[in-house]
């Protein structure tokens, strides 16, 4: 069953659309991710969801009653949606404590105080705030205000979260351990989760669906965070989905030769179409390097350590490759490679691509 | 309690905030000024431009209007070249106290200019002025050395009370530029004086020319200047004149059609001034001062240092505490004219109008329930107002936005006269020498104060607090009580006293308006010093010097204590 359904949803500024005939559903009880890059309309869809903001066209269902229809004048506040929310600045109130913050949906919906404080304090324990109930947003730093607005959206125990870049503000460990926190508490609790973020990585790790929206606001792509990785639907799903490495190939003769060169690529599945200009696409993960054996012949023109791993820029004809290799490995089998070296790759996965539709993505 | 139990927005709720803030300033600005429109324009039962017009070249309207022009200009040139002046002394050079200089130089914000009108009329009137009658008497001269009934002197006087506004945001401009741009024209060897020609005065040159046209638009419309001082010579400019012309007629047709002319024209120049400001100040210089506090490089005095030190002491000395101190000595004089000598000095008059003279006792009851109730009621209907302006998203706000400026260019005698075309029973309702009519126009002359301060501070609320609340589950009301009201509040209490205390000392609109029973501690002083009480007014201006004083301590102590 859908928990929110979308249909036909547009919505613009004056100067500008930002969504345009956009559909969507998100299934009760899954956690589900829109990544997107800045700016392209994540959190006017998810201000949509919540009521905030009205569309121009379209409809949205949530537990299929429609809360958004404008033709048929319904249009029901938010308050009355049922949605947790966490803002993408946090929305804090500066003149009530943290405990008071974290209350107030409790407070709102009648809960006896004695619940209310036994909620709540379980609520700070959780997102690890204990101790620091009675301190006021201003004497918080950044991460701690972002967990308070997560515990108050969390604390009413509502069917759907709608969480708008919820831990940008955390360091690594603690955006680890919450993003481990929301997955526990989305399953324990059967909550809906809809996370919008444009860190591929936290997408990946904690959803059940993602969708990929480009710039304009279109979604590109739905499917499992696997899917989404392994079979991109496009060019910009890939480009999106990691630093993607393109190296240009043409066909001559039935050959798929790389660069200016004449080395064929080392690859079985090669592409059929009427053009002749193609692009190899892969992520650096997707490479192996060696000194010699079979493979496209290179030469090292950047090499980088980066402490855990050795980045290396490698030209092959006149085309350019990244690759990394964990650095004790590189040490291990003799890979730790000067400029000028020469070297063989070869690849583990690639996407085709043709040329000319791979420019019109990337320029956009 | 996931499913949607109400079908129906909120929209009810938006619309009746909507409507009741457009009532608001339909009834207590917007038709007083239409009614203006339509008199000076509508003659019998026909739009007659020509009649306007000749009334308009009678020597007496146009007397008014050249001599509004004439002051205001000479105030408004006279206080921009004091106020950028000091300006740049205290924020740019190494003067000494110069922290100190800066708050003396707001004190005339405080000073209500036609008090000190009236200490300046004792000290330098032409025959009896203590100055002037000190230089014929003891030094030989054989006439007054200056004459304060004149254009000259009028102007001089409004120089010293308004020349702050320039003050004020020359200092805000100076230090909030960015030291770098001058110190990197510096570096590319440019000296200090094509430095100030060429980067500083062009930065700052919106921020003077924004603080001359708002003296210019309080200059054209003052009344106590001129009122207390060009009586003498028959000066006087159009904020006198319909007061004269309406008080003597006792409201006749004819004054209130010629006060409606000359309204007309404070209204349309303050609606120009308004826009040329507007524009000035959108012209970009924002962009070039950031809202960091910067420490600019100062200038090195040297020499002059002490010299202009000096100066500023005397100018302090001379403009500010001379005349408050002589409204303080001749309040406490048992006659005028006697010197300042221990046995002709005591209390008795401050007690007199304190306790047993029911004239001004009335009036300082009404001035401080008059100025509280306004400011209350202007305090809750601007919050009402800039909440829907700033935060709401209503169809129909643009009317309102439009009705919000009004305020603002609505100078203070016009208001006086849109009240008395408007509630003196023409349209059912008669408040014409009650107290409630100067109510009316109190909040009418408030209301820009309250919508600023209230703007501002909702502007400071972030929508996604709001939404946030809604998000839980609070309804509108529910969040305006528990996440808006809240941190409004300083906004709220800023307008408060914006309103209470100025109110205290109004003269403009409540002399238009007082009836013998409904006098204001301004009209009290006014009235008092015309018929010749000369140390009963004085002593009861030192009063309301005192409670004004007194409130703008207890108003810095709240900011401070509010961190503002
Ligand atoms: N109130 C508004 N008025 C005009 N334009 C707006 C408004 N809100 C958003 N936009 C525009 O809509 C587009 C999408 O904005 P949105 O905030 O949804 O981006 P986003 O995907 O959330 O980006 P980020 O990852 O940086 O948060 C942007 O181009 C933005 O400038
Ligand atoms: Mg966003």
């Amino acid at each position: 069953m859908d928990i929110i359904r979308m249909e036909g949803i547009s919505k613009g500024y004056p100067d500008h659309p930002v969504l345009t005939d956009l559909n969507l559903s998100i299934k009760k009880g899954e956690c589900f991710t829109l990544l997107g890059p800045s700016g392209c309309g994540k959190t006017v869809l998810l201000r949509l969801i919540a009521g905030f903001e009205t569309p121009e066209a379209g409809r949205i269902f949530i537990d299929d009653e429609p809360v958004t229809d404008l033709a048929n004048g319904i249009d029901v506040p938010t308050e009355n949606r049922g949605l947790g929310v966490v803002f993408q600045d946090y929305a804090v109130w500066p003149h009530m404590t943290v405990f008071d913050n974290i209350a107030y949906p409790l407070k709102i919906a009648d809960v006896p105080k004695a619940e209310r404080k036994e909620r709540v304090m379980k609520m700070i324990d959780i997102v690890g705030m204990t101790g620091l109930e009675k301190r006021y947003p201003s004497e918080l730093s950044g991460g701690q205000q972002q967990r308070v607005a997560l515990a108050r959206a969390l604390v009413g125990n509502p069917s759907l979260m709608l969480l708008d870049e919820p831990l940008s503000n955390l360091d690594a460990n603690l955006r680890e351990e919450m993003r481990f926190e929301i997955k526990e508490l989305q399953r324990k609790l059967g909550v809906t989760v809809l996370y919008v973020t444009h860190d591929q990585e936290i997408g990946l790790a904690i959803s059940d669906r993602v969708a990929i929206m480009d710039r304009k606001g279109a979604i590109q792509q739905i499917g499992t965070p696997w899917e989404i990785f392994e079979k991109p639907a496009n060019p910009f799903v890939f480009n999106f989905m990691g630093i993607a490495n393109f190296l240009d190939v043409r066909r001559e003769n039935g050959q798929f030769l790389v660069g200016t060169g004449n080395q064929p690529i080392p690859w079985p599945n090669l592409p059929q179409g009427d053009t002749d200009k193609w692009v190899a696409g892969f992520r650096p993960s997707d490479v192996t390097l060696s000194r010699e054996g079979a493979g496209l012949r290179g030469v090292i023109r950047r090499a980088n350590f980066l402490g855990a791993t050795m980045d290396y820029l490698v030209e092959i004809d006149g085309s350019h490759l990244r690759t990394a290799i964990e650095t004790h490995k590189a040490i291990a089998s003799d890979l730790i490679l000067k400029v000028g070296a020469p070297c063989v790759i070869s690849f583990n996965a690639l996407h085709w691509f043709e040329a000319d539709k791979l420019k019109e993505v990337l320029s956009e | 309690m996931s499913s949607p139990a109400n079908k129906k927005g909120s929209f009810g709720v938006a619309q009746v905030i909507l409507f009741l803030s457009i009532a608001i300033l339909v009834i207590v600005v917007a038709f007083p000024v239409l009614l203006i429109l339509f008199n000076a324009f509508w003659v019998e039962d026909h739009f007659d431009l020509a009649n306007t017009i000749s009334i308009l070249k009678q020597p007496m309207t146009y007397e008014a209007l050249t001599n509004s022009l004439i002051i205001a200009s000479m105030s408004t040139i006279g206080s921009t070249i004091v106020g950028t002046f000091f300006a740049w002394l205290v924020t740019r050079t190494d003067i000494p106290y110069h922290n100190f200089m800066k708050s003396m130089f707001l004190v005339p914000f405080m000073l209500p200019s036609f008090i000190g009108a009236i200490a300046w009329k004792m000290l330098l009137s032409p025959n009896a002025g203590l100055i002037n009658r000190f230089f014929m008497d003891h030094l030989g001269f054989d006439g007054p050395i200056f004459n304060i009934y004149s254009y000259y002197g009028i102007s001089a006087v409004e120089v010293m009370y308004l020349f702050p506004f320039v003050f004020i945001q020359v200092c805000g401009a100076l230090e909030r530029m960015d030291p770098t741009l001058e110190e990197s024209a510096r570096i590319s060897g440019a000296g200090l004086l094509t430095i100030t020609r060429k980067i500083t005065i062009p930065l700052v040159m919106p921020s003077i020319l924004s603080g001359a046209l708002l003296i210019m638009l309080y200059s054209m419309a003052h009344f106590g200047t001129v009122a207390v001082l060009g009586i003498e010579r028959g000066i006087y400019n159009i904020p006198v004149l319909i007061y004269e012309r309406i008080h003597q007629s006792g409201g006749s047709f004819e004054s209130i059609r010629m006060g409606a002319i000359l309204a007309t024209v404070l209204v349309i120049s303050a609606a120009i001034i308004i826009w040329a400001q507007r524009k000035i100040l959108s012209t970009g210089h924002y962009q070039i001062i950031g809202g960091k506090s910067f420490r600019p490089t100062q200038l090195k005095l040297r020499g002059l240092r002490i010299p202009l030190m000096l100066f500023c002491f005397a100018y302090i000395g001379f403009t500010i505490v001379l005349p408050t101190v002589i409204i303080f000595l001749v309040g406490g004089l048992s006659t005028y004219g006697l010197p300042f000598t221990p046995e002709n000095l005591s209390l008795a008059n401050y007690k007199f109008i304190l306790f047993d003279f029911d004239v001004t006792r009335d009036a300082i009851f009404n001035s401080v329930t008059l100025g509280f109730t306004a400011a209350v009621i202007t305090m809750f209907a601007g919050v009402m107002i800039s909440y829907v302006i700033v935060k709401m998203k209503v169809r129909g706000k643009g009317i309102l936005e439009f009705l919000g400026m009004l305020p603002f260019s609505v100078p203070g005698s016009v208001i006086a006269l849109g009240v008395i075309l408007a509630w003196s029973g023409q349209f059912g309702i008669n408040l014409y020498n009650t107290v409630w009519i100067i109510l009316v126009a109190y909040i009418a002359r408030y209301m820009a104060f309250s919508l600023k301060a209230n703007s501002a501070a909702l502007e400071q609320i972030h929508d996604s607090l709001i939404e946030a609340a809604r998000a839980c589950g609070a309804t509108m009301w529910q969040s305006l009580k528990d996440i808006v009201l809240p941190l409004a509040k300083p906004g709220m209490l800023a307008a408060f006293f914006l309103i209470f205390l100025p109110s205290l000392r109004e003269l403009t609109v409540s002399i238009m308006l007082y009836a013998p029973t409904t006098r204001t501690i301004g009209v009290a002083i006014y009235t008092l010093n015309e018929d010749g009480e000369t140390v009963i007014s004085c002593a009861l201006a030192g009063i309301a010097l005192i409670i004004i004083v007194l409130g703008q301590f207890i108003i810095n102590h709240f900011n401070k204590k509010a961190g503002v």
